[in-house]
């Protein structure tokens, strides 16, 4: 769901909009979490729910357009949500299902055309120019799409339907909920322009920040300033950036194979914490998981990111560029450790922390510069053992020693009547 | 204070000293070189950043002896450009005037209460051949790390046992060893010091051209954690790393498989060659067989390149993947017409030594253990 709404702009005429030429199909299942979860609960269909973790401390996944009135957004703190909706049903994610709509759907995209970028488990985009002789023209498309979505898995969507993929995605957003807004290739440059600043793509607040102490309020006052002002103001690759698409201008293609741009994971505490111990136990189950799937996706990365989220909701980020890519656990924990000693936080109350893995490349083939004094079995191998302990026995059944609870531990001595567990762990 | 001093005399003192003065001292007097006119005809200038301390004495006419400390930069600066004539420097009030032919200058005294103290004069453990020293130090200090990671390989081990001198360095991907001998003072001397490698490879290069250097380390260094040398009227301390160095002696293969001789020059020419391809962190692929070795680098996507040189070959034939510019540093560090490699596997290290005639025997005061690149499966 958006994070900001826009009202759609006036068409100029009546007549249904022209679709020649608009090939690119942005797709976009309405409050994806919410519609799936309430397949299984008919009875709160029409009524406010929220798709959340338990407890306070998480943040909104999606919300039904009902709780979305009373100001209810996705990434929201739970607490915040429940105080601006009381009524409102929280109802916990089921991610299986969502995984298996999400299939299900793509899987739809495909009988479409084989040129599909999915951009998450909701949203994609299509190129249907191969298919308009088979099925039709774009228009006739999107509602054949929206309409098997709807008979097959019970959910509605949005459709953009648009020259470019940007206009697309803006369009699909207009038309939401459960509708489809077609922008005709000679009314894209009017339908762009219309806009306030904020609704083009890769403007963020910062962003939108400094277009305002520029004057620059809609889309067309980016596109009647000189870009050379826009570079200035915004940096050498934004200004040129945001003054092509304020034309409409938008050279990416629809690309099958979108390569992953980066692999992390993030960790909401129960409760703000400011203990560098616990801190660093998380950074270690983190880097663990994400190193995982980094390998599972058969990638290596070469930076490392750590975010950090304070009790107050400032959010920061630091990230390390390594000599090398790796997959190593190890390796990455000790980067995302040192860049979070380098804070120097002293007893700062911490929300959130994450690590990612970004600038990936195939690890196939990859070459790896050894080191003098490496051991002859080293971290990776422990890497590639843990792996197939978790491929047979589940995720985590082998993982560093300190990540075991003391409940945990204290169960499984009671179980073996106190004798020292040494199976299924590793220590470090 | 008033003396005159040769204007090349001054350059050359003023530059020495002042070269390693930092562009942004946390204290602004640690900016400063301090002149001491000695009424003997003595002109000592110093400079000292708690890490690094220089000092000279050049020979100057001492009208009136004094001490005063200034600008260092600014004074090597203006030294170098003076026209070429005797330099005149005394203070007036609170400035210090430098007057040469025409040109007048005048510069602020900056407090020399405040200055630090410099180590005390080191006396020697012994002397070393300037252009051994110097050459020893270039050949081990490319090998050290440059980066952050982990501070002690930053530095140059230097362990000394009686007259045989051993310089080490390594950042875990190659390591450099240089033996050499020196004359001590005592013979059963016995030190251990991390210099770090850039403070020595300039010090070596600076104090190089003089026919003997004298090393001062532990308690003669004047102090622990000092190291001090002097050549001529040039005398520097340098601290040395604290801590504790990684046991390096099993990175030494035990046996060997595959020997290959080969010319330095056109491996180092080729390999320059067909690095042009071999994309950021990608290696150069070396083949050797009977008679010669095939250089490769580059992928099937992108540019390749191959070339092949004149090698000799004993036991069987490997293909081994190195960094190029670690293979080019190594190569450049040996010094001799011929370079030996000693292979055992190829993901195992390689050792490169060099000798000067292709069937001579290999000169080992000299190795070079280089880690390859493999490829992740």
């Amino acid at each position: 769901m958006s994070r900001r709404q826009y009202a759609l702009p006036q068409r100029g005429d009546e007549h249904p909009p022209d679709d020649t030429g608009c090939t690119v199909l942005h797709v976009d299942m309405d409050a994806f979490y919410a519609s799936a979860s309430l397949l299984s609960r008919p009875e709160l269909v029409g009524t406010p729910v929220i798709i959340g973790g338990g407890g306070n401390r998480g943040v909104v996944l999606s919300a039904t357009y009902e709780a979305r009135t009373f100001g209810v957004a996705s990434a929201m703190p739970m607490a915040r949500a429940r105080r601006l909706c009381p009524t409102a049903t929280v109802v916990a994610p089921d991610h299986a299902l969502y995984s298996a709509i999400s299939a299900a759907v793509m899987a739809t995209f495909e009988t479409i055309t084989p040129v599909v970028e999915p951009l998450s488990l909701d949203e994609a985009f299509l190129d249907v120019s191969g298919a308009i002789r088979r099925l039709g023209n774009p228009a006739r498309i999107g509602q054949l799409i929206r309409d098997t979505i709807h008979d097959e898995q019970g959910i509605t969507c949005s459709v953009g339907v648009a020259p470019t993929k940007f206009v697309a995605k803006l369009a699909s957003g207009l038309a939401k909920p459960d509708g489809m807004v077609v922008v005709p290739r000679d009314e894209v440059v009017t339908f762009v322009q219309q806009l306030p600043v904020g609704a083009l793509w890769g403007v963020g607040d910062k962003t939108e920040e400094a277009l305002l102490r520029l004057g620059l309020h809609t889309v067309a006052d980016i596109a009647h300033t000189p870009v050379d002002t826009l570079r200035r103001a915004l940096g050498e690759s934004a200004g040129p950036h945001l003054h092509d698409l304020s034309w409409g201008r938008d050279p990416r293609h629809v690309e099958v194979q979108r390569r992953e741009r980066s692999i992390g994971s993030d960790e909401t505490f129960e409760f703000d914490v400011d203990d560098p111990a616990y801190i660093h136990r998380q950074l270690l189950k983190l880097s663990d998981r994400t190193a995982a799937r980094v390998r599972s996706a058969g990638m290596l990365g070469r930076t490392v990111t750590i975010r950090v989220r304070f009790s107050d909701f400032t959010t920061i980020t630091r990230s390390r560029t390594l000599r090398d890519p790796t997959d190593v656990s190890r390796e990455i924990f000790d980067t995302a450790k040192g860049l979070y000693d380098a804070l120097g936080l002293q007893r700062a109350r911490i929300r959130l922390v994450g690590v990612r893995m970004e600038g990936l490349v195939e690890s196939e083939g990859a070459p790896i510069q050894g080191t003098l004094d490496e051991p002859d079995h080293g971290w990776r191998d422990a890497d590639r053992a843990v792996d197939r302990a978790s491929a047979r026995f589940g995720a985590g059944s082998v993982r560093p020693a300190s990540l075991i609870s003391d409940r945990e531990r204290d169960r499984r001595r009671g179980r073996q009547g106190g004798a020292e567990s040494g199976a299924g762990q590793t220590s470090t | 204070m008033k003396f005159r001093v040769e204007r090349e005399v001054l350059a050359d003192a003023v530059t020495w000293v002042a070269r390693g003065l930092p562009a942004r001292p946390p204290v602004p007097v640690l900016a400063g070189v301090l002149l001491e006119a000695n009424e003997e005809g003595t002109l000592t200038l110093s400079a000292f950043d708690y890490e690094v301390s220089a000092k000279i004495t050049v020979a100057a006419e001492v009208a009136e002896g004094g001490t005063v400390l200034v600008l260092g930069r600014l004074l090597a600066d203006i030294s170098r450009n003076l026209p070429s004539k005797p330099v005149d420097v005394a203070t007036e009030g609170n400035k210090v005037s430098v007057v040469c032919g025409s040109s007048r200058f005048s510069l602020m005294q900056m407090p020399a209460d405040d200055y630090p103290t410099l180590p005390t004069s080191p006396t020697a453990s012994g002397t070393i051949a300037g252009d051994v020293f110097t050459q020893a130090v270039a050949q081990v200090s490319i090998a050290a790390d440059r980066g952050d990671t982990l501070p002690i390989l930053t530095g140059v081990r230097v362990e000394i046992e009686g007259d045989k001198m051993t310089l080490l360095a390594t950042d875990r991907y190659r390591l450099a060893m240089r033996e050499l001998t020196w004359n001590p003072e005592a013979t059963d001397a016995s030190h251990l010091a991390l210099v770090p490698a850039r403070t020595l490879s300039e010090t070596a290069k600076a104090l190089g051209a003089s026919g003997s250097i004298e090393v001062a380390l532990g308690s003669s260094a004047g102090g622990d954690g000092l190291v001090g040398f002097e050549a001529g009227q040039r005398r520097t301390t340098t601290r040395l790393l604290d801590g504790e160095y990684p046991k390096v002696t099993s990175i030494f293969p035990t046996s060997v498989d595959t020997e290959a001789v080969i010319k330095t020059s056109e491996l180092i020419e080729a390999v320059k060659r067909v690095a042009l391809v071999a994309e950021r962190n990608t290696p150069v692929r070396l083949k050797f067989s009977d008679g010669q070795v095939a250089i490769e680098a580059g992928t099937g996507d992108d540019a390749q390149a191959s070339e092949a040189v004149e090698s000799t070959l004993t036991g069987p034939e490997i293909e081994i993947a190195f960094n190029p510019q670690f293979l080019l540093d190594g190569l450049g560090a040996v010094g001799t017409d011929y370079s030996r490699f000693s292979f055992t596997q190829p993901s195992r290290p390689a050792v490169l030594s060099g000798q000067d005639e292709v069937d001579g025997e290999a000169d080992t005061t000299y190795r070079y253990v280089l880690m390859p690149v493999r490829f992740a499966s």
